[in-house]
């Protein structure tokens, strides 16, 4: 599992990873001037997203939580309409009804969002149930934080999936911070990889801002799962280097901490390690920021829902 | 007097019950980040933040007030109280009544709901009716920074469990409110403005949309009586029932959805003890029967408004209100 990878596929990461980060900064921009209301960004956390995304097939499946853009985005989501979501528009993948914090895409595979933390990973367990009955060949990629790993329903997942063999790759994306409460001062180890090995399943942590490593990682996860059946848990050690929200001061942040994981930024460490020629790099920039700025615009331009959506969508 | 945010006076009158009694202390996720003024006074053992996990959160409080601390706790959003159901529920709620009264369970649970945000449905949810059903709680909402900070002293000061719903579109608004000792009792409402001709019942920030709609009511010569529940249980049966009786017309106003809320509850208790008096049906002003939207325009028309409040008084006012029914609104749900 150690081949280089393809420069192609390297570039692609890295575009992925640049139009993650230019659409949460314009999403925080636009929040800081009132255009927008707040959202959750995963700025510092774009090569976890894009790591394990790229190692999951067409037919596998995605649940997030409130911190969703990446993941989103990393599977091909159309920044216009995630931009419409968060404006409240009708042509949102919500149609408005959600705003940022609960985006699901059936049509991309990410299915059931929730923003109650530790949600996703209760629902997981049923949808990677469906898929063992079903028989069907997908892997449920489940995304969550070390946050979330502190609910009750993460244990019950992981004792599920373990008991029931469900092909569920539990992605913990270990950014140190719960809301405004660092991980440490909520569980007595630094890695949740510890609890999930307790479990009973392979877990593996891995660099989170690495953007192959954590490539690599997933792939290795997948693979077995796809033989086995049985769950696989990766951690990506990360660092979230915006506010819990939009806005937020930051005050309570150790200031040398975050400087320290700045200095790791994912994105600066693969344009720099890898070479790619500066033009190489504008060129990708450029076509982010144009497709950023028209996504931003179309969004703007599209019609609020109107008052009968407020009653449609309860009841199937 | 002085003049605080909702929020601080909430913080204010946590500072001074635990000045005064020792066995107050307050947990929950960020508590000791965002009220470090809390914690800088007194100290880490007492003001805590925990786990991403309400259960336990909610259960340590149940547990530590059976055993005489007086905990309040923070669950930041209502939905989130749905993770502690148990513990509020089950415990706090039963064990006092299933052990013969041997337990009592003085512990304050709090969270924000309702429209503002635009947060959507799984931060917003005015479910402050489920826990008017369930025997063995209180639940206050207030709407008033004043009626905050005396609220949230008489809920710590009291034996039993209390839930305790703060409007998040409120919570960084300010009011006066008076220094030092000021205790709202529970179970008691505050009529904000008397009149003869109808009566407005609501709580929370419906009342707002109910005060707009009673000034502009009164420019046009009807004058309505504006009644601030501030708590729903115990309810104020007294108050509600004084006013109906005078008045004759009630609309009952709230952000929570209709079926089985407050208000269904107001109009039963009316039907059963002032049908006499009552020259007009109750109406209800409410939100949908749906999970909160998140888009800003929808959030506007799912919470009550005040020109609905005065189309539903207007419609009561009417000769023939008695005999046909008024015309709902589109968001009297
Ligand atoms: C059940 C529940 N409790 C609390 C919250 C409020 N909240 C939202 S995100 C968050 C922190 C989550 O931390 P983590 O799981 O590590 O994810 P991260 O935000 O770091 O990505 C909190 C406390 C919530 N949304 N749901
Ligand atoms: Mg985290």
């Amino acid at each position: 599992m150690n081949e280089a990878l393809e420069p192609v596929a390297l570039r692609a990461m890295l575009e992925s990873m640049l139009l993650i980060r230019a659409y949460e900064e314009k999403a925080a921009a636009m929040q800081a001037s009132g255009q927008a209301a707040g959202t959750c960004t995963s700025v510092g956390q774009e090569a976890a997203a894009v790591g394990v995304v790229a190692a999951l097939g067409a037919d596998d499946l995605i649940l997030t939580n409130h911190r969703s853009a990446g993941h989103l985005l990393a599977r091909g989501a159309d920044p216009a309409r995630l931009y419409a979501e968060v404006l409240g528009k009708s042509t949102g993948y919500c149609k408005g009804k959600s705003g940022s914090l609960h985006i699901s895409a059936k049509e991309l595979g990410v299915v059931l969002t929730s923003t109650i933390v530790g949600a996703e990973l209760s629902l997981a367990a049923g949808v990677g149930l469906a898929a063992s009955m079903q028989e069907r060949d997908s892997v449920v990629a489940c995304f969550f934080g070390d946050g979330a790993a502190c609910e009750g329903s993460f244990h019950e997942s992981l004792n599920l999936a373990a008991v029931w063999k469900l092909p569920i790759l539990y992605v913990c994306e270990n950014n140190q911070w719960q809301a405004f409460v660092h991980r440490r001062e909520t569980m007595p180890m630094d890695q949740v990889s510890t609890w999930a090995a307790a479990h009973g399943m392979p877990v593996a942590t891995v660099d989170g801002n690495d953007v192959e490593a954590v490539y690599r990682a997933a792939r290795e996860g997948i693979a077995h799962i796809r033989a086995t059946g049985e769950p696989y848990f990766l951690e990506t050690y990360t660092y979230r280097q915006r506010g819990h929200y939009e806005p937020d001061d930051q005050g309570y942040v150790d200031k040398a901490e975050l400087a320290a994981w700045l200095a790791r930024d994912p994105i600066d460490r693969l344009q720099q390690n890898k070479q790619f020629s500066v033009v190489e790099i504008q060129t990708i920039q450029k076509r982010v920021a144009e497709r950023i700025e028209a996504a931003w615009a179309t969004a703007v331009a599209a019609p609020y829902p109107t008052h009968a959506d407020l009653t449609a969508d309860v009841y199937a | 007097m002085q003049n605080l945010t909702i929020n601080d006076a909430i913080g204010q009158a946590i500072a001074e019950e635990m000045r005064r009694d020792p066995s107050v202390m307050m947990f929950g996720e960020g508590v000791a980040t965002k009220r470090h003024e809390l914690l800088n006074e007194f100290g880490a053992r007492r003001i805590r933040n925990t786990p991403l996990a309400e259960g336990i959160i909610a259960g340590a409080a149940v547990g530590a007030s059976t055993m005489g601390m007086r905990p309040v706790i923070d669950l930041l959003f209502a939905p989130f109280m749905t993770l502690a159901m148990d513990e509020l529920v089950n415990s706090a709620g039963k064990l006092r009544y299933m052990s013969g009264g041997q337990f009592r369970f003085p512990l304050v649970a709090m969270a924000m709901t309702g429209t503002g945000w635009t947060v959507g449905a799984q931060h917003n949810h005015n479910l402050e009716a489920w826990f008017v059903h369930s025997p063995g709680l209180k639940v206050v909402m207030p709407s008033t920074a004043a009626d905050f900070k005396g609220l949230m002293k008489s809920a710590i000061r009291d034996d039993n469990p209390v839930l305790f719903f703060i409007e998040m579109a409120m919570a960084y608004e300010t009011g006066e409110v008076p220094e030092g000792e000021h205790l709202v009792p529970l179970g008691k409402a505050a009529v904000r403005r008397a009149g003869n001709d109808l009566t407005l019942i609501s709580y929370g920030k419906s009342m707002r949309a109910c005060e707009t709609a009673a000034s502009q009511l009164a420019e046009k010569g009807v004058f309505a009586e504006v009644i601030d529940l501030r708590s729903l249980k115990p309810l104020d049966e007294d108050a509600i029932l004084a006013s109906a009786r005078k008045t004759g017309r009630v609309v009952v106003v709230h952000e929570a959805n209709r079926m089985c809320g407050v208000g269904a509850e107001i109009a039963a208790i009316l039907a059963e003890k002032a049908f006499d008096s009552l020259k007009a049906p109750v109406l209800r002003i409410t939100s949908p029967d749906v999970p909160a939207p998140s888009s800003y325009p929808l959030e506007l028309a799912f919470a009550p408004q005040a020109d609905a409040i005065v189309a539903a008084a207007e419609s009561l006012l009417a000769p023939t209100a008695m005999t046909s029914r008024p015309v709902l609104t589109a968001n009297a749900g």
